[in-house]
């Protein structure tokens, strides 16, 4: 056995102080002991992309990134994009585009593809498709997820957007 | 899947990771981007007793021109390799070679040095550094060496490193202008290692090759240089004939392990087709 190591983060928004082993894995902190299960486990191997999540301005594996190593660091998971009740952009595109179907791979989608466009707010549908491709999802075929990332930017760059789902279109954001 | 006990340790300088290295000596592990060593842990084909990580370590990251050389920090990661523009203009095939490199989260982490220190044939960056003839700055108590890329790979997982060495810089000679070069990778999928791949630089002089540098990924033990496939195009018209011809003494070099990815004899033609694929596209940006 090795010594626990006290760790303080920022958990969207909110101080964060655990008490860990060295060899605890950040996906295991989150859900077990923060009661923040929005980053899901996949894979386990830093393939899929369902424990993604957004660490000091850089989209990470939580299933491969330490705890130990988050001292200091500013988290965002899924948990911490509604505001008020309002959902975020990319959620509100997921959801009029149809993005996802069992929704397992959303919260870590969602996560990455926030990073994504904060570093290129008009991103081709290739930029998307590049952007995404260390994210998997078994439902949807990928292209309403990249219709749901579009919708995002458009509404972040303040453009007035509309779901391209026939059936969506009379209920509504 | 759930990593071995070990004690963590996160230096801010250089002479408090050697005195580590120097204390626990083998049984301690350095943690860059950590894609590599971590699942290994995870999957107990590691268990080092301490983790050593590099990551608040001042003084190793960032991309600078110095005279005729690019200096690249080892713990500087793959996604700020492509989004530098000092590369994209000096040294566009590391950006074009990195871009191939796993997937986008795994490049926030994953660092040049760790990939060139790792010694895993399936790395992208052994062959692309000895095709750019690179030098590695290693570090230790003794100060420091420098080891050209192309005397550095000894084997499987078995480099230049000694204990106690850090890998702390490359330096790559900018390429003269127009060079043309390309990164052909063949994979199964986004984030997969090599089936095959190629590194190509070549540079013209009156329609013919004067200079030519090819090295490949994932078809033996080590990255290969192709010495005697790049020496067949010097002073030859880069035609389909003379491209075939360096494709063949391409693949008469590799030795590759049967896997997943295909056996000998595939991953052999494999590494021809994206010798010959690299040297096309290269031969096309030569300026």
């Amino acid at each position: 056995m090795t010594k626990k190591t006290h760790v303080s983060f920022t958990l969207n928004g909110a101080a964060a102080d655990v008490l860990v082993d060295p060899r605890e894995l950040l996906i295991h902190t989150l859900r077990e002991r923060l009661a923040t299960t929005g980053p899901h486990i996949g894979c386990d191997t830093s393939h899929c992309g369902a424990c993604t999540v957004d660490l000091d301005g850089t989209s990470v594996k939580s299933c491969t990134h330490l705890t130990v190593q988050c001292e200091g660091a500013e988290i965002l998971t899924i948990e911490g994009f509604a505001k008020g009740g309002v959902l975020h952009a990319l959620q509100e595109g997921f959801t009029q585009e149809h993005g996802l179907q069992c929704g397992f791979c959303t919260p870590g989608m969602i996560t990455r593809a926030y990073r994504l466009l904060q570093e290129n707010p008009s991103p081709t549908e290739e930029e998307i498709r590049f952007g995404m491709s260390g994210n998997l999802c078994r439902c949807t075929g990928y292209q309403n997820i990249v219709k749901a990332i579009q919708y995002a930017a458009a509404k972040l760059r303040g453009e007035t957007v509309a779901t391209s789902h026939p059936l969506m279109a009379d209920i509504g954001a | 899947m759930i990593p071995r006990h070990f004690e963590y340790h996160a230096p801010r300088t250089m002479p408090d990771v050697l005195a580590l290295l120097g204390q626990f000596g083998d049984d301690a592990k350095l943690l860059a981007g950590g894609h590599s060593l971590l699942p290994m842990m995870k999957l107990r084909f590691a268990g080092p007793g301490h983790l050593i990580d590099l990551n608040k370590v001042s003084g190793l990251k960032g991309i600078d021109r110095v005279g005729s050389e690019v200096r690249i920090g080892a713990m500087t990661s793959e996604h700020e390799l492509i989004r530098s523009t000092l590369l994209a203009e000096a040294v566009p095939l590391l950006v074009e070679t990195a871009r191939q490199i796993a997937d986008p989260q795994v490049r926030y982490r994953g660092t040049i040095g760790g990939d060139i220190a790792h010694g895993d044939p399936g790395n992208d960056h052994p062959a692309v550094m000895q095709a750019l003839d690179a030098t590695f700055v290693l570090t230790s108590s003794g100060g420091d060496r420098l080891v050209p890329a192309r005397e550095f790979y000894r084997g499987l997982y078995d480099t230049a490193l000694e204990p106690g060495d850090v890998m702390t810089q490359i330096r790559i000679p900018v390429p003269p202008p127009g060079t043309g070069s390309c990164y052909a990778k063949l994979k199964r999928k986004t984030g997969d290692f090599a089936t095959a791949a190629a590194a190509v630089l070549v540079r013209l002089e009156h329609g013919k090759v004067a200079a030519a540098a090819i090295a490949l990924t994932n078809v033996g033990p080590t990255a290969l240089l192709a010495g005697d496939a790049a020496s067949s195009l010097i002073g030859r018209v880069p035609d389909d004939t003379a491209i075939r011809e360096a494709a063949r003494l391409a693949m008469a070099i590799c030795e590759p392990a049967a896997d997943l990815r295909g056996d000998e004899e595939y991953k052999t033609a494999m590494a021809g087709q994206m010798v010959e694929r690299a040297l096309r596209t290269a031969l096309a940006r030569c300026a």
